[in-house]
């Protein structure tokens, strides 16, 4: 029985609304250190007697850390190193990371979870004795120091018997003085680092700001460097003034984008605003870095100004001065001017580890060097590191520290190096890491859950698989395919309709949910495609030998099999787990050479002719329903088979078997998504796209227009006809062109689950559906392997399991889902444009 | 999208629980004088007040006396200031004629029915202030009360929820918990004899994890008892002591 009497009851207030939340005191909370005595510990987590890696000549005595948030917040790849151990991490320190950087949050979950790295969590918010309130007028930031403090002599109070101590680490001088004062023990990170015998190394890593607390704002980053340097941009509002001004509309809050073209503007995509807002000069930006989400001041319309038609690139010659033209000052609205802006404070930094190169130092011999990033939107970083030699002509990773007001550029420090610049394995990676692609090899745990070999197929798998080994199944690809995860058949019936089935690799058969080889898959989330290599979602074995539908060998799979009259309409639908013989493994062309051969007549040929005409009447209605046709500038690349260097680029050539495969699979999704959304109306896993905004279209209808054509864009059916109408006969590209710029307007396809939105979002524009998933290509992606084990659960072919019914849980998968497969898909035409230039290069005359 | 983390890594709720934890319970028998029996309770910040009068005649036209049994008349309604946002409550609407309906079946398979045929006994119970668990409360206020009335039951009425997060159960859910979409399962219960005179789940939960998750809500009747059950006996020897001295 509990004892309501343990706990020691507040309440908090906050907010315009009153709110009143309980919050418990306890007196159960433990330090977490194996050489106490007090507290009864079954597990703990710091060592009883922690012998650091290394001798740290400053704290020669055994002894524990406790981190300040800032030291979380910037130092991570400190705290990475095997050289920190025993750490205590206060439940206030990581409320206030999570908040303000969910990168470095991430991070420090994995050190926690990491038990060789001995990070211990201290619940001091609940603690009876750590617990403070914070007092009138004090700033959050003095709260937490104030919380951290507390926790801080607790430790040293509760240690005081023992040899242990404890040490502040703090990047924040106010603090440690303060807590020096009390009689604390602290260090700043600098301090701590230099002091460890042996690792100069690790200097390099560290972040690059060691600030007075009373300077600290928003981001850590309004400092001025001792020596009173000339200050380059304004200050940035603290995030107080910028909520306050938020909510009384002086300020709104956006994500700020670089100009591709001018490094001097940018836009802010203001919430609640169809526009993007304009930006000129590096003043206005305010070391806004491409991604951060900011607060900007809209200038009157006296002083908008227009985008400027010069391309600049930011050469860095004078490192003291920001703008030199100052036309800012210029009087009434210029031609073409637009919503003009600046940026006033920072919300929330968007700063990752950036791959690039490194520059030489203005002074020879010098250790200031500046760093460029491989995303050409973000700017030039500042690090400062000794061993320029060895980093010169490589790829390596820099992260940025801060952004002080009197340095033009950002602080950063050297984080990692990649290879050689120019080194196919380097660029690879590079990519890989600027598109946070998974690409490390599966591990151990992942593997073992593969099947062992050799894989048969049992008596048991017989009974309950429907067995379709006799139906003439085949299956159409791009060339060089090995991963097929689709199959198709057709066969008259003798009343006159046909049956047709798509038959999809069993993935959810070999993939069991929750296991190493799920989460891995889960957290992949898709197989990425760059030109010369592929990195699997699942492991080899299955993407290109047991889930792979080849041809002439027994797979499981996943089947829907539609009865249709002639007319292609459904008569009715019924989904199987079965056993099937594909006859053939065909390449686009060779499905295509087959039907055209008339002297061919046997099953697969018959079927394959059937198909294509229900294809193209299926193709018809979606039309006629307003989906749109839109072409994708793809090119393909035939790699030589040894060297896999790209030997020839070709356009993808559309056949008409390319589109009957893509109509059967779409008519399977949406069958299947009527499926699961039936039997899970709150977390079924779908996909929608939604109706793009009608700015969006603003470019492209001015294009159209200067050809005479008018594009109607209210909906999808008047975009399809209005496109179609697009022809110019003596310029044939033009339309496919203007498709391919629809394209660039068209928003992102999202999957979600379905109790999250209304039933009228679900719709799919492009494909003009009420409703989609994604069914088809289980070993690829993720989302089909989640709707295969909704619709096996659907049809009592496979048992159901908690998170298939959690709406929320559904909605976590799909938001990574959703990251996951906009990185891949940049990260492949990444890898195109790199493979073009390299391929131009090479083809061209020495 | 990430919601809430209504339970940490280290298993503390965002209150400061740990995942087998009640709220702070208090309570008061006899508030009030005129009514046959009363009582006041607090589950944290959800509190409840439940007064009981009765048995007596059948009154007003609504049910006809049963010649086997009493009639258990039973009225829910939330006070105008209960929530964060002042909101004028309606008798009878459908949340309110739900709740006292579920209060009546309740209330009707534990106290001894055949003992007062043809009468009628009438319970009250306003929620004051809402904080999650409202029906928890009012069944746990109720009991008190009737026992307060000295109206005999076959044995107390306890009610706790739980609900489900990353696995692991938690009891006697806050509105803040509640309001997250998870499951939460409601379980009244008879603490002796272990039978269950209401269950409620709002939310899907999956058939695997009902039994944990109702063992979990069990266990908090049961801890439920102790407290209400202790808070009975100090009221009655202190109205014991009472008499003794008039
Ligand atoms: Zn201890």
């Amino acid at each position: 029985m509990l004892t309501s009497r343990s706990f020691v009851k507040k309440t908090r207030k906050g907010g315009v609304m009153k709110v009143v939340r309980e919050h418990y005191l306890r007196d159960d909370i433990w330090c977490g250190s194996a050489a106490c005595t007090k507290c009864p510990i079954d597990k703990p987590v710091l060592e009883k007697e922690p012998v650091p890696e290394v001798e740290n000549t400053l704290c020669s005595y055994p002894h524990y850390l406790l981190l300040d948030t800032n030291v979380v917040l910037h130092q991570v790849d400190i705290l990475e190193d095997k050289a920190i151990k025993n750490v205590i991490l206060l439940q206030t320190v990581q409320k206030e990371v999570k908040h303000r950087s969910l990168p470095s949050y991430k991070r420090i979950r994995d050190l926690i979870a990491n038990e060789t790295k001995r990070f211990y969590v201290f619940t001091n918010e609940h603690h009876r004795d750590t617990y403070i309130e914070i007092e009138p007028k004090e700033s959050p930031n003095d709260f937490n120091d104030r919380a951290i403090r507390k926790s801080l002599a607790w430790y040293d109070e509760h240690f005081k018997d023992t040899p242990i101590k404890i040490v502040l680490l703090t990047n924040d001088i106010d603090n440690r003085e303060k807590a020096r004062n009390e009689g604390r023990v602290a260090y700043t990170v600098n301090e701590y680092v230099k002091a460890m015998e042996g690792r100069p190394e690790l200097m390099d890593r560290l972040a690059q700001i060691e600030t007075k607390e009373r300077e600290r704002k928003a981001n850590d980053s309004d400092i001025t460097a001792p020596g009173g340097r000339n200050v380059l941009y304004p200050e940035h509002l603290s995030s107080y003034e910028i909520n306050a001004g938020i909510k009384q509309g002086r300020y709104k809050k956006g994500t700020f984008k670089a100009s591709r073209e001018n490094f001097r503007e940018g836009y802010v995509s203001v919430q609640g605003m169809e526009k993007m807002v304009f930006i000129k000069g590096l003043a206005n930006q305010n070391r806004a870095v491409q991604g951060d989400i900011v607060a900007v001041e809209m200038f009157a319309e006296s002083q908008w100004t227009a985008p400027s038609t010069v391309i600049a690139e930011d050469k860095g010659s004078k490192e003291d001065v920001l703008d030199e033209d100052t036309d800012n000052s210029h009087i009434g609205p210029k031609k073409g001017a637009v919503p003009t802006c600046r940026i006033v404070g920072i919300i929330q930094r968007n700063w990752r580890p950036f791959c690039g190169v490194i520059m030489p130092a203005a002074v020879k011999g010098g250790t200031k060097h500046l760093f460029m990033a491989a995303e050409r939107l973000i700017p030039k970083i500042r690090i400062e590191t000794q061993q320029y030699e060895t980093l010169a002509g490589n790829r390596i990773i820099v992260s940025i520290d801060s952004w002080p007001r009197d340095s033009r550029y950002p602080l950063g420090h050297f984080v990692r190096n990649l290879g050689a610049i120019g080194d196919k394995d380097t660029e690879n990676e590079v990519l890989l890491l600027e598109h946070d692609v998974p690409h490390l090899p599966f591990s151990e745990a992942v593997l073992s859950f593969l099947p062992k070999l050799p894989w048969t197929i049992t008596k048991e798998d017989e009974t309950v698989r429907e067995d379709l080994r006799h139906v003439d199944i085949c299956s159409v690809d791009p060339p060089g395919c090995t991963d097929i995860d689709d199959a198709l058949h057709y066969k008259p019936l003798e009343n006159g309709n046909a049956e047709v089935g798509v038959h999809i690799a069993d993935v959810s058969h070999f993939i069991k949910p929750g296991n190493a080889l799920d989460t891995e898959a889960c957290s992949r989330g898709t197989t990425v495609y760059l030109v010369d290599r592929r990195i699997d979602m699942v492991p080899d074995l299955l993407s290109s030998n047991l889930c792979s539908l080849r041809g002439g060998v027994e797979r499981f799979a996943f089947s829907t099999l539609w009865e249709m009259t002639p007319e292609a309409e459904i008569v009715n639908v019924r989904f199987t787990k079965s056993i099937i013989k594909s006859r053939a493994a065909y390449t686009y062309e060779q499905a295509q050479n087959k039907i055209d051969d008339k002297s061919q007549n046997d099953a697969l040929a018959i079927g394959l002719r059937g198909l294509l005409k229900m294809a193209k009447i299926l193709k018809q209605k979606r039309t006629d329903n307003g989906a749109l046709t839109l072409a994708s500038s793809e090119i393909r690349f035939s790699m030589d088979s040894e060297t896999h260097d790209p030997i020839e680029v070709e356009r993808k050539v559309m056949r008409e078997t390319n589109s009957m495969v893509e109509e059967f699979m779409l008519l399977a999704n949406v069958s299947v998504a009527q499926r699961i959304r039936q039997e899970f109306p709150q977390s079924a896993c779908l996909r929608r796209h939604p109706v793009p905004p009608l700015s969006n279209f603003e470019p492209i209808i001015k294009v159209a227009l200067t050809r005479g054509f008018e594009l109607q864009v209210d909906s999808g059916k008047a975009l399809a006809d209005s496109l179609d109408k697009a022809n110019i006969p003596s310029i044939p590209f033009f339309n496919q062109l203007l498709r391919m710029m629809t394209t660039r307007c068209m928003t992102q396809a999202l999957y979600f689950s379905s109790g999250m939105l209304p039933e009228d979002e679900y719709l799919h524009f492009g494909l003009a559906s009420p409703i989609y998933t994604h069914f088809t290509s289980p070993i690829r992606r993720y989302s089909d392997v989640i709707v295969h084990r909704m619709l096996a659960v659907a049809i009592s072919a496979d048992a159901c399991f908690p998170e298939l019914l959690d709406k929320a849980k559904i909605q976590e998968i799909c938001d990574n889902l959703n990251y996951r497969h906009r990185m891949a898909q940049y990260a492949g035409r990444a890898s195109v444009d790199l493979h073009t230039q390299v391929g131009m290069y090479s083809s061209l005359p020495v | 999208m990430a919601g809430l983390e209504l339970l940490s890594d280290e298993g503390f709720r965002l209150d400061g629980r740990r995942p087998s934890e009640l709220r702070k319970i208090r309570l008061r028998l006899g508030v009030f004088d005129q009514a046959d029996g009363s009582a006041y309770i607090e589950q944290g910040n959800t509190k409840a007040l439940a007064t009981v009068y009765g048995p007596h005649e059948v009154l007003g036209g609504k049910g006809k006396p049963l010649h086997d049994k009493v009639i258990i008349n039973c009225q829910y309604s939330m006070a105008t200031f209960s929530t964060n946002e002042r909101k004028n409550r309606p008798q009878g609407d459908r949340k309110s004629t739900e709740m006292s309906l579920h209060l009546q079946r309740t209330f009707e398979a534990t106290i001894q029915t055949h003992l007062y045929p043809r009468s009628q006994i009438d319970i009250f119970v306003q929620i004051l202030q809402a904080d999650g668990g409202n029906y928890c409360a009012c069944v746990n206020a109720a009991t008190l009360a009737i026992i307060n009335a000295g109206i005999p039951m076959k044995d107390y009425v306890c009610a706790c929820s739980s609900g489900y997060v990353n696995n692991t159960p938690l009891t006697d859910v806050s509105y803040l918990e509640e309001s997250q979409g998870g499951p939460v399962v409601t379980v009244a219960m008879l603490p002796k004899s272990e039978q269950i005179a209401l269950f409620k789940m709002d939310n899907r939960l999956h058939v695997d994890h009902l039994e944990q998750v109702l063992e979990v809500a069990s266990k908090g009747c049961k801890d439920m008892y102790a407290v209400m059950n202790a808070a009975v006996k100090e009221h009655v020897s202190r109205m014991a002591k009472s008499m003794e001295c008039s």
